[in-house]
């Protein structure tokens, strides 16, 4: 396992205040949180962010992790010290549940003995945690439905005591038509209880990968589909990828470029389906040879009168 | 690890599960004096009179969740979380026109 620099993750320096790293933290998490931000990889980056902000903002876990800091660099081999942990107090609440799962080995192999307390908090017999993960699918998963196995890293304890993250891998049904954003519950394979107590839930969230070509908007689908200018104004029959197969589409005459045409039930599975929605983009070819030149040139004289920027000259009186 | 068979136990929750105040609070991790207040607020709308026969449709999970997150990674209180998803949601549904526009 990697040793994790903090202070480089949130850019501060080692010496730096507890406001100048509140300060940090807080302009990286408005650039970066998921739910606001729309930067490439802005979940990946929040998460090591909101984990060095666990341990930098907090004084007491601050000098705990300064004092290994000591001795190793960042993205230096680490093993934590024999008797790590032992020798620390940690005062008030330290993770909300599931929190701390979500950190990195490194995090887990620091202060993954904290968040026992905070289980161990619960009353004897009551129902476990529910857990919540993230999957991501295919659009045609959801299209036609699939079987999918998942990784869950899931916390346990060593033969010391220290909590380790462990793979467990879970079969899932992915239900045709489910929808991104939309959640499946798996009961009982949350978090254990103890005095018999029922388990809690597991709840996937479901996010797709993104694709080349395909938009989607809840149970809609859009394409953005290149017409060649002929079809675009004589009319056409063209074949159409939908993520669960190709379809012939009739494109009518004097098609506009930005035209939508709807192809009815063919977006996501469902009572009732989604639609899909071509997006008509025309698609000139180069004058690269002379008949083409030639042709550009019979069409400018068929049309003496087309002024494409009609509706740019309303007068701005 | 004990491996049920899935196919039988997984339901989408958006448009097969209903959650009381207390189940909701355990599935999104949060008290129920946070539920509560998040309803005051106006970011969950559950249909019933008061607290004891609140029922909370499936999509709440999600909101709630997304509240308690921002509310822990900004540091705010819900007050402020719920004017946040006001604005995180007229943005969401300014962005959906902007697609079906072809525009992104």
């Amino acid at each position: 396992m990697e040793f994790k620099d903090y202070y480089a993750t949130l850019g501060v320096e080692r010496n730096a205040t507890q406001d100048d790293i509140k300060h940090a933290y807080r302009k990286l998490a408005r650039k970066y949180h998921p739910d606001v931000s729309k930067e490439a990889n802005a979940e990946e980056r929040f998460k090591e962010v909101g984990e060095a902000y666990k341990v930098l903002g907090d004084p007491e876990k601050r000098a705990a992790y300064d004092d290994v800091g000591q001795r190793f660099r960042g993205g230096q081999e680490f093993h934590p010290p024999p008797g790590w942990g032992s020798g620390f107090e940690f005062s008030g609440r330290d993770f909300g549940p599931g929190e701390a799962e979500q950190f990195s080995e490194f995090f887990q192999s620091l202060f993954g003995h904290l968040g026992r307390g905070a289980r161990g908090r619960a009353q004897g017999g009551r129902h476990g945690e529910d857990h919540h993960a993230r999957v991501v699918i295919d659009l045609v998963d959801a299209y036609r439905g699939a079987q999918r196995t998942i990784s869950l890293r899931v916390p346990a304890l060593d033969a010391e005591g220290h909590i380790v993250l462990q793979e467990r891998q879970l079969d899932v049904a992915i239900p045709k038509g489910i929808r991104e954003g939309q959640h499946l519950r798996l009961a009982g394979q949350g978090g254990a209880a103890d005095g018999g107590a029922p388990a809690g839930d597991l709840y996937l969230e479901i996010a797709f990968r993104p694709h080349p070509y395909f938009r989607v908007d809840g149970a809609d689908i859009y394409l953005d589909l290149p017409l060649a200018p002929w079809e675009a104004a004589l009319g056409a029959t063209v074949t159409v990828p939908t993520p669960d197969g190709h379809v012939q589409l009739t494109v009518p005459t004097a098609s506009a470029s930005g035209r939508r045409l709807r192809l009815r039930g063919k977006g996501l599975p469902g009572n009732p389906p989604g639609n899909m929605y071509a997006v008509l983009r025309i698609a000139a070819p180069a004058p690269d040879t002379a008949a083409a030149k030639e042709a550009y040139e019979a069409l400018a004289r068929a049309y003496p009168n087309f002024n494409p920027r009609q509706t740019l000259e309303r007068t701005s009186q | 690890m004990n491996q049920a068979p899935f196919s039988a136990t997984c339901v989408v929750v958006e448009e097969e599960v209903s959650f009381s105040l207390e189940q909701l609070a355990q599935a999104s991790g949060a008290d129920a004096e946070q539920v509560i207040v998040l309803v005051q607020e106006g970011v969950l709308t559950p249909s019933g009179s008061g607290p004891q026969d609140w029922q909370f449709q499936g999509p709440s999970l999600r909101r709630a969740r997304q509240a308690l997150r921002l509310a822990r990674d900004f540091e705010l209180g819900l007050p402020g979380v719920a004017l946040m998803m006001d604005l995180l949601d007229e943005i969401e549904a300014l962005r959906v026109r902007l697609r079906q526009a072809g525009l992104r």
